[in-house]
């Protein structure tokens, strides 16, 4: 029997014709990568290829490593097996990965949004016959509003807090979610300070996009001028000693989660905006649907659910265990430290 | 509608107390008479009878959201609050309404009666018509009360800065029966009553823990020790005729214990005492489980009054001869009480319901631990030690009285089923059930569920339970799933009893995980044996 264009093997997922991984979790030989967020380009590989853009960022995050760039929709053949990048919409330079072989089409999403966030490269269809897709928000309890509403209710939050005399402190993943915030606050209420793991990333893409004036919080900066201004911090911030210096301040979370009363409530923050890189529920719906894909993998978040209602609207849908973590990492740091690895 | 769906929004977005209170303060000052009355009966759970059944409501919330129900059911889980859930799913508006919480309720109130099909017209046009959380807080008046953290304390402590009004007093006028369909708010609240006076409670005094040892507390000639009992803390009032129970969640609940009518007449007018509930079967003390049959019952039925009868154990006397005695001394305060014991047990009426906490005395404080160690036998959590000369204090304070409870029980358990937690729990498996093993018929060892539990884990550690479940799922069935046996904890509770409801034969009182047992496998938890030799003989013979 032939096996599959592409497999789910303990390393990751693999093109056994291409002998090429992609997003794998152990150090391989070979890997394409989607993008640069930690559960999906690891460290130990020998040699990665991703699209150029993210390059900046995986080598900030890994170090030296070997790497070559590509543009989107540069076909390239690895033993004959051609591939191509996509954009995924994610986060700046994230790619879904087309791989066509023999006459038949598979695309890995990785993870994707298919709102423009007016910062990454907006989401691509792909037309293909195996849609490999994560399903993080994989219920249709999700549903976001478009972007500007979401903004509208950021920067109107900001404004209060100023009027009141406080800083604003909103908790965002530092790489994606941070720069999505920076790019849509509005810099005419104030001055945007950031955490040194924002300071840091950012600078890394400032480069590639263009993103208002940050300042960076060090021993100097006084509790003063930080008072009615924005402060953009990772979530691993909230609670640690680091933010005493923002008193007296208000917090808030941007994250996918923030659409359940009880998420908000969990994580003692005053006030959570519902802002997601990942598709909602009609997002992944539509975007599968018009992929004309009949066979779907889900890979990480909601996947039995999920599978099963895809069966039901006529789709070959099955799940693969994968190690990719979706939104977890974006509530809290130390969520995704304390993840076994089974 | 707009308002009080505004200010349950602000209600549900912070945990600070002060803001609660100020966010009702205001809006009981700024809303209309009857949706005053009707937030307070909101939230003093008085709401008017569901009129749509929960079965029906998620039937044709899937329906109008176009999913599958079993697809509305697994979200449902996940989300944790029907409610919620209902919002979540159904396509956005982003209309407002104009109708007031009155209207609404009106409504609703309207809408039992009706035909299925009417009352399904009538909340697809609401749900189709309302924004997101003005969708979530009418569905929330469909299918019940919401868990805000309002207590009815709370909720009065507003009432009273807005209307400035004795809290107290408020309290009371809140109490009963009253009909917020009917009632005005100037008869239910601001009209003043000689009658609101009649039944206001003393502050009840608490205690802390001892932290240290007894022989801090200095010569134990000083000392009183009582059994610290574990009903349900109350006061007695008897005044002009009339009695009143207050439980210490100040909360009237004459009504459920209706054994202690016949105080009136045999106890005299002006006497306050302060006591335990306690669940009397069989002319002795019952377990905890015994009064949970009671708690809860709105209308006790004879047959429940002879199996179960609750008993008040008396400690204290805070008005004697309509005078507030609350500063006299501990001993001066007993003496009272001690003769109003003697004197009343003339009357057979009431012999059988009133019986005096004891007050020991010893003669050194080895005598006391001794003492203490007898508690499971006495049913009691420990012990209460009390300063000979204390006043009976306001809230709680240090100094005079201590609770002086046993050290737990505890067990070593093993983790095999988990569910979701609601709440600020919900979509985290927080909820835990154990077992422990047994040596079956065919001589096999197996693990018999024996308690369930969801608190004593950091936050941290439930993530990582939590992330641990989801890899490890054996089986789901609806919300709980099982998982593969792995984990030991270590499982403390305060009590044990024989008990034919439980699959195990054993019940457990306020079970919780005390620690997570990384260091021991499966193998090392305890058995089902262990945990019966922990009853104590006393509660054994009693069940026989």
């Amino acid at each position: 029997m032939k096996s599959p264009l592409l497999q789910f093997t303990e390393k990751g997922i693999y093109c056994e014709a291409a002998k090429v991984y992609l997003d794998p979790w152990r150090p391989v030989d070979k890997a394409i990568i989607s993008h640069g967020h930690s559960d999906h380009s690891r460290w130990g590989h020998k040699q990665y290829i991703t699209h150029h853009r993210n390059i900046p960022i995986i080598k900030h995050r890994l170090g030296h490593i070997t790497v070559s760039g590509k543009d989107w929709g540069e076909t390239f053949l690895i033993n004959g097996v051609k591939f191509s990048l996509h954009p995924a919409g994610h986060i700046i330079g994230s790619s879904q990965i087309r791989v066509e072989h023999k006459g038949e089409v598979w695309v890995f999403t990785g993870d994707y949004k298919i709102e423009d966030d007016g910062l990454c490269t907006p989401y691509e269809n792909v037309k293909c016959h195996t849609f490999i897709t994560e399903c993080t928000f994989g219920l249709p309890a999700f549903k976001w509003l478009p972007q500007s509403e979401v903004f509208n209710e950021i920067n109107a939050w900001w404004s209060q807090n100023q009027a009141e005399g406080k800083t604003s402190v909103l908790f965002g993943y530092s790489l994606g979610k941070a720069q999505r915030l920076l790019k849509h606050l509005d810099t005419s209420i104030g001055k945007i300070y950031t955490h040194g793991a924002v300071e840091n990333m950012t600078n890394v893409v400032r480069p590639l996009v263009d993103l208002p004036e940050t300042y960076l919080i060090t021993r100097e900066t006084k509790k003063e001028e930080l008072r009615g201004n924005m402060v953009v911090a990772p979530p691993s911030a909230h609670g640690s000693t680091w933010i005493r210096k923002m008193v007296p301040f208000v917090t808030a979370t941007a994250s996918g989660w923030m659409a359940f009363r009880g998420a908000r409530r969990r994580r003692a923050i005053d006030k959570g905006f519902v802002l997601s890189d990942h598709c909602d529920w009609s997002g992944l719906l539509e975007s599968i649907k018009a992929t004309g894909a009949e066979k779907v993998i889900c890979t990480h978040g909601y996947t039995e659910i999920f599978s099963r209602y895809l069966g039901e609207l006529g789709y070959d849908a099955r799940t693969e265990s994968t190690q990719y973590e979706g939104e977890i990492s974006e509530i809290s740091a130390s969520e995704t430290e304390n993840v076994e690895v089974s | 509608m707009k308002r009080f769906a505004e200010l349950i929004k602000t209600l549900d977005s912070t945990n600070k107390t002060n803001e609660k209170v100020k966010a009702l303060a205001e809006y009981f000052v700024m809303a209309n008479d009857t949706d005053k009355v009707w937030t307070i009966a909101i939230l003093s759970h008085r709401r008017p009878p569901r009129p749509v059944n929960t079965t029906l409501l998620r039937e044709w919330a899937a329906e109008l959201a176009n999913i599958p129900l079993w697809l509305f059911e697994e979200s449902y889980h996940i989300v944790g609050d029907l409610a919620e859930t209902i919002a979540l799913i159904i396509p956005s508006s982003t209309n407002s309404t104009e109708k007031s919480l009155t209207h609404f309720l009106d409504e609703m109130i309207a809408l039992k009666p009706k035909t299925e099909d009417e009352k399904k017209t009538y909340l697809f046009y609401n749900w189709e018509q309302l924004n997101y959380y003005e969708r979530f807080v009418f569905t929330k008046l469909i299918t019940g009360g919401f868990r805000i953290g309002v207590s009815q304390k709370l909720m009065t402590k507003a009432l009273a800065k807005a209307t400035q009004l004795d809290e107290d007093v408020l309290a009371y006028k809140l109490m009963g029966n009253w009909n917020p369909s009917t009632i005005s708010f100037q008869d239910l609240i601001l009209e003043e009553k000689e009658s609101d006076y009649l039944s206001k409670p003393y502050p009840f005094y608490l205690a802390y823990a001892l932290e240290e040892t007894p022989e801090d507390l200095g010569s134990v000639s000083n000392w009183s020790a009582e059994h610290k009992w574990d009903g349900i803390r109350a006061q007695v009032i008897v005044r002009n005729d009339e009695i009143f129970i207050w439980s210490r969640g100040e909360e009237l609940v004459t009504d459920k214990y209706p054994e202690f009518q016949k105080f009136i007449g045999n106890i005299p007018n002006g006497t306050v005492l302060d006591g335990e509930l306690l669940p009397y079967p069989n002319g002795e003390i019952g377990t905890f489980n015994d009064l949970q049959t009671r708690i809860g019952r709105k209308t006790v039925s004879k047959s429940l009054l002879e199996k179960t009868p609750v008993i008040l154990k008396a400690y204290d006397l805070l008005e004697w001869d309509g005078k507030d005695i609350r500063s006299k001394n501990y001993l001066e305060r007993r003496q009272l009480l001690e003769q109003l014991n003697k004197e009343k047990t003339k009357s057979r009426a009431i012999e059988n319901s009133f019986l005096l906490s004891e007050r020991l005395q010893f003669k050194s404080w080895d005598e006391v631990t001794k003492e203490r160690a007898r508690s499971r036998e006495m049913r009691s959590e420990g012990l209460m030690l009390k300063h000979n000369h204390s006043p009976y204090q306001v809230g709680r304070k240090k100094g005079d009285w201590w609770k002086w409870k046993v050290e737990p029980l505890t067990i070593d358990a093993v983790l095999t089923y988990a569910m979701r937690g609601h709440g600020r729990r919900s979509n985290l498996f927080t909820d835990y059930t154990f077992a422990l093993w047994q040596t079956n018929e065919d001589g096999e060892k197996e693990l018999v569920t024996f308690a369930k539990a969801y608190s004593g884990l950091t936050d941290t550690e439930f993530r990582e339970v939590d992330a641990w479940i989801k890899k490890n799922t054996l089986e789901r069935f609806g919300p709980v799933r099982s998982v593969t046996p792995h984990h030991v904890f270590e499982i403390a509770f305060e009590g044990i009893a024989l008990s034919k409801r439980h699959k195990s034969g054993v019940a457990t009182r306020f079970p919780r995980i005390l620690k997570w047992r990384k260091d021991k496998k499966i193998e090392e938890a305890n058995t089902l044996e262990d945990l019966r030799s922990l009853i104590p003989n006393a509660v054994k013979e009693s069940h026989k």
